[in-house]
């Protein structure tokens, strides 16, 4: 029978994992829109209008999922962690009421008018609420992630009677790992919607869907696909060096480097064993790891043995867990930069019509690799994410509390009836919210092209619009 | 700090519990309405409730966020009450959230997936909704007895769900009087003729329960002079009910000239309701065991997330408003254009 402690520690991350699945796309799926809707007013091309009333559906999907599990995810603490708050809360709770202040009631009122209001409001109180619901989701990005990066890397408080207290709030909110993970979450954000977008327009260019703004999808995704991807890979290089500096313990697992030395291979492959304290099977590459943490083929580096209290009592986390949490980041990593700059190379060549950028340059195998990667952006974040939160066990606060420190007491045989409700649940939404949007996609083949139908002022584009939808919140079979 | 020669150990907690009391009233009676429509719509034609989702649409979120506000603020300034609390009611905890759950994702799926589906996600709607109502009521039933499992709290817990389900059903028929027209209108000054009955009964049975279950709460009551000071309460409350059942008698009238009468009315009920019951527990946080000054949390963190809330909450109210007026007038269906 497993105990309350490792009951809870699951069912917390059910609910996280689920959770930061929907605002992954959120959070940057806003500053698309508002990429769309302000590139349709600047040029009048329907087909921008068409990319947001596509997008904006599953804007509107993905939103509720994250409020719904966020709800869960503010309940948890209480529920389950109440230690949580009563050591850390005069830190926690300031961070948190931030995030519901400045952030949550901006993205909750305005997302009705963004949603709703498109023809009751005036065309720049529209873009207006669109700018600021995505804007709302970057400030919850950033208090969350400031909470978050204050427990990797505590400072600024005292611990008086065993509860800690804020000594600076600045020293709070820009912790030493606070901007590295939040640039790598931005990031992550914005690399997960773009493949998305490329994915789902592939998905509709192969299923015969060759409307100009299905074209012009593909192309957008993959742009800013291939933008951002080495930025990402430079910024989690420099996550990498600031972990190594506060939590040398994690990114000992994430080598797999069991004794402080130089010359520190890369291991590319292996299967790390906590009995024998060595690799399995190792495949490495002599010297990495040390020129990419230090810049130096004899750099120190040091290693999980260093973590071993004189009892034997073993104070780093779980390392195949974090290893391989890692490696599958990092290998989704470098197929988003071989996919992005692949295609891009092959856009860049000219069509016979002399034009570049056209779809149908596109080699078919590599269309079709961009629609599984629709989801390549919810595998990495999820695998970034465990490395980080695994990495940092046993403490919950890094060096402050251990995760069993924080734990409630409630009977085990309730905690896993709770789990596998949420289970459940979690399985049969997601199938839903991924059979939606495949589903949305096939659909959008019928919709009828607005730019078939063109007139050009913003007016008219209304009136067509809602001549289309007449039935309104009906779908139309 | 002082203020008014009260050290901050005490008016900090003491204005904390105050936003936290406003966060969770404005919760109960902003998605109070909207679970109520939720709970109302099996009794309602395909398209009525296509209208009765769309009056909603646009608010409930913000609506829900007063609840995320409650939760933090409880969390953030009481945070041994909030494990206290959260962990004894685990279970319908758990309910409310997996209600929440089903109840605000059915409102996109209900109409983005296959229209075959529809109906399935009618019903999740529905189900979500009475579920949140249901545990909401329940807990409010325990923590008036003392967050004590006896079968008779049991009972009362019970009823309290009952009671609160019919309730917000009420509150929601009168959101529908004020935001539809026609049949619909019809429909909804019937629903709020016939929930009406299960309001004063609820109401009645915690007025009651409370002051029996605890002698504190009798003497606060039943004692000269607070009784004078309190009879407005009751009085008022008479006055609500009186006044509502002659809206009704004139409903729909010309013009739609009442419409808005039964909603503000039951604002009013419901805020009297819960003036009693803070009154009541005031200043314990967990009846009978943790009072607000034991559980509050350092003065500097509350100072400075009142700052902040000085700043902002005008703010939230100032956009909320804008967003009412948005959408204000009768509710037509909701378009993404
Ligand atoms: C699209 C998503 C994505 C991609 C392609 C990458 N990452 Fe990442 N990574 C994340 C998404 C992410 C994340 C989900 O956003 C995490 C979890 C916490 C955080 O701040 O970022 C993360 C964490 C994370 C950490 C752990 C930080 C810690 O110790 O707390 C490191 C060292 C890296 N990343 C490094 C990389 C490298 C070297 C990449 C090169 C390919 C990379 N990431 C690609
Ligand atoms: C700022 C936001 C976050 C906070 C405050 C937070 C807090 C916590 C807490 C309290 C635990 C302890 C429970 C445990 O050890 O299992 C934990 C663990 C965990 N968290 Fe986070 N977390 C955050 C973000 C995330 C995100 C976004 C993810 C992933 C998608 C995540 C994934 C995990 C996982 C997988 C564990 C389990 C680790 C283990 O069991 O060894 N966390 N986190
Ligand atoms: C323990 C950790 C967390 C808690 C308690 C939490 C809580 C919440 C709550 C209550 C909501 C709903 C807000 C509303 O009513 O509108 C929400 C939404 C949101 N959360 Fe979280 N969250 C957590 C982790 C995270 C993480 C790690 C991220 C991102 C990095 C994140 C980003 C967001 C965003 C952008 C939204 C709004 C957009 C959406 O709903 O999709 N949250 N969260």
């Amino acid at each position: 029978m497993m105990d309350t402690l490792i009951l809870s520690r699951i069912q917390f991350a059910a609910n996280i994992s689920f959770h930061i699945l929907f605002p992954t796309i959120t959070i940057a799926l806003g500053w698309f829109l508002l990429f769309f809707k302000l590139r349709f007013q600047w040029t009048g091309d329907l087909k921008w209008m068409e990319a947001y009333r596509f997008w904006v559906k599953v804007f509107a999907l993905s939103f509720a999922m994250g409020v719904v599990s966020g709800i869960t995810m503010s309940f948890q603490f209480g529920t389950n962690w109440p230690g949580f708050m009563e050591t850390v809360g005069n830190i926690a709770g300031p961070l948190l009421a931030y995030e519901v202040m400045t952030a949550f009631f901006l993205e909750a009122v305005f997302i009705g008018i963004m949603l709703f209001g498109f023809s009751r409001v005036p065309s720049w109180l529209h873009t207006l609420a669109t700018f600021l619901v995505a804007f709302g989701t970057t400030m919850s990005t950033f208090w969350i992630i400031v909470l978050n990066s204050w427990m990797h890397t505590p400072q600024g408080f005292e611990m008086i009677d065993g509860v800690a207290h804020a000594t600076s709030w600045w020293e709070i909110v820009f912790n030493p790992s606070m901007p590295y993970r939040l640039v790598h979450m931005l990031l992550a954000s914005g690399l997960t919607v773009a493949f998305l977008i490329a994915g789902i327009a592939a998905f509709r260019y192969i299923l015969g869907d060759r409307k100009e703004t299905v074209r012009s999808q593909i192309r957008v995704g993959l742009t800013f696909a291939a933008l951002l991807i080495p930025v990402q890979i430079f910024a989690g290089d420099m996550h990498g060096l600031n972990t190594l500096e506060h939590q040398p313990a994690k990114v000992a697992a994430m080598e797999g480097n069991w004794e402080t030395r130089s010359n520190v291979p890369l291991v590319l492959f292996g299967m790390p064993n906590e009995e024998t304290r060595t690799n399995d099977y190792a495949i490495e590459v002599p010297n990495m790891a040390s020129i990419i943490l230090k810049h130096s083929p004899d750099g120190v580096v040091p290693g999980l043995n260093d973590f071993v209290a004189e009892d034997g009592t073993i104070e780093h986390p779980p390392v195949a867990k974090v290893f391989w949490s890692f490696r599958v980041m990092v290998a989704t990593g470098m197929a988003m930069l071989l996919l992005s700059w692949g295609s891009l190379v092959f856009l860049w060549r000219r069509a016979d019509d002399g034009r570049r950028f056209a779809i149908r340059r596109l080699p078919k195998p590599l269309l079709w690799a961009l629609v599984p990667m629709a989801l390549s952006g919810w595998v990495a974040t999820l695998a970034g994410w465990y490395t980080t939160e695994i990495g940092r066990q046993p403490w919950l606060v890094q060096g402050v509390m251990t995760t069993e420190m924080a734990v409630a007491d409630v009977p085990a045989p309730m905690v896993l009836s709770t789990l596998l409700g949420y289970l459940a649940i979690y399985a049969a939404l997601l199938l839903a919210y991924c059979g939606v949007i495949v589903y949305l996609a096939v659909k959008a083949r019928h919709d009828d092209a607005l730019e078939s139908l063109t007139p050009a002022s913003g007016e008219a584009v209304v009136d067509v619009i809602a001549r289309e939808d007449r039935g309104g919140a009906v779908p139309a079979e | 700090m002082e203020l008014f020669g009260y050290a901050d150990t005490i008016w900090l907690p003491f204005v904390f519990a105050a936003l936290m009391g406003v966060s969770i009233l404005l919760y109960v009676v902003l998605d109070g309405y909207d679970l109520g429509v939720g709970i109302l719509t099996p009794f309602a034609s395909d398209a009525e409730k296509d209208m009765m989702v769309a009056s909603i649409g646009p608010f409930w979120d913000a609506n829900e966020t007063w609840l995320v506000l409650a939760i933090g603020l409880l969390l953030v300034a009481f945070p041994a009450a909030h494990g206290l609390i959260l962990s004894t009611l685990y279970l319908p905890v758990f309910f409310l959230l997996i209600g929440l759950i089903l109840r605000g994702v059915s409102f996109e799926f209900r109409v983005k997936a296959r229209a075959k589906y529809k109906e399935f996600w009618n019903w999740m709607f529905f189900a979500g909704s009475l579920l949140a109502t249901l545990s909401q009521g329940f807990m409010l039933g325990l923590y008036v007895m003392g967050l004590q499992f006896t079968a008779g709290t049991f009972l009362f817990a019970a009823l309290c769900a009952l009671a609160l389900t019919v309730g917000y059903a009420f509150i929601g028929a009168t959101w529908l009087i004020l935001k539809s027209e026609g049949d619909l209108q019809l429909r909804a000054i019937r629903w709020a003729k016939e929930c009406i009955w299960g309001l004063v009964i609820g109401i009645g049975a915690i007025s009651l329960a409370t002051p029996l279950v605890s002698p504190r709460i009798w003497d606060k009551w039943f004692s000269f002079p607070s009784m004078l000071y309190l009879s407005p309460l009751p009085i008022l409350s008479l006055l609500g009910l009186w006044l509502l059942w002659r809206s009704f008698r004139h409903l729909p009238g010309d013009g739609d000239r009442w419409a808005w009468v039964p909603f503000v009315t039951a604002l009013g009920l419901f805020t009297l309701a819960f003036l009693g019951l803070a009154y009541s527990f005031y200043p314990f946080v967990v009846p009978e065991q943790l009072t607000i000054y034991e559980a509050a949390s350092a003065p500097e963190s509350l100072f400075i997330i009142l700052i902040g809330a000085c700043f902002v909450v005008p703010t939230i109210l100032g956009y909320t408003a804008l967003a009412y007026w948005v959408f204000r007038g009768k509710t037509k269906a909701l378009r993404y254009d």
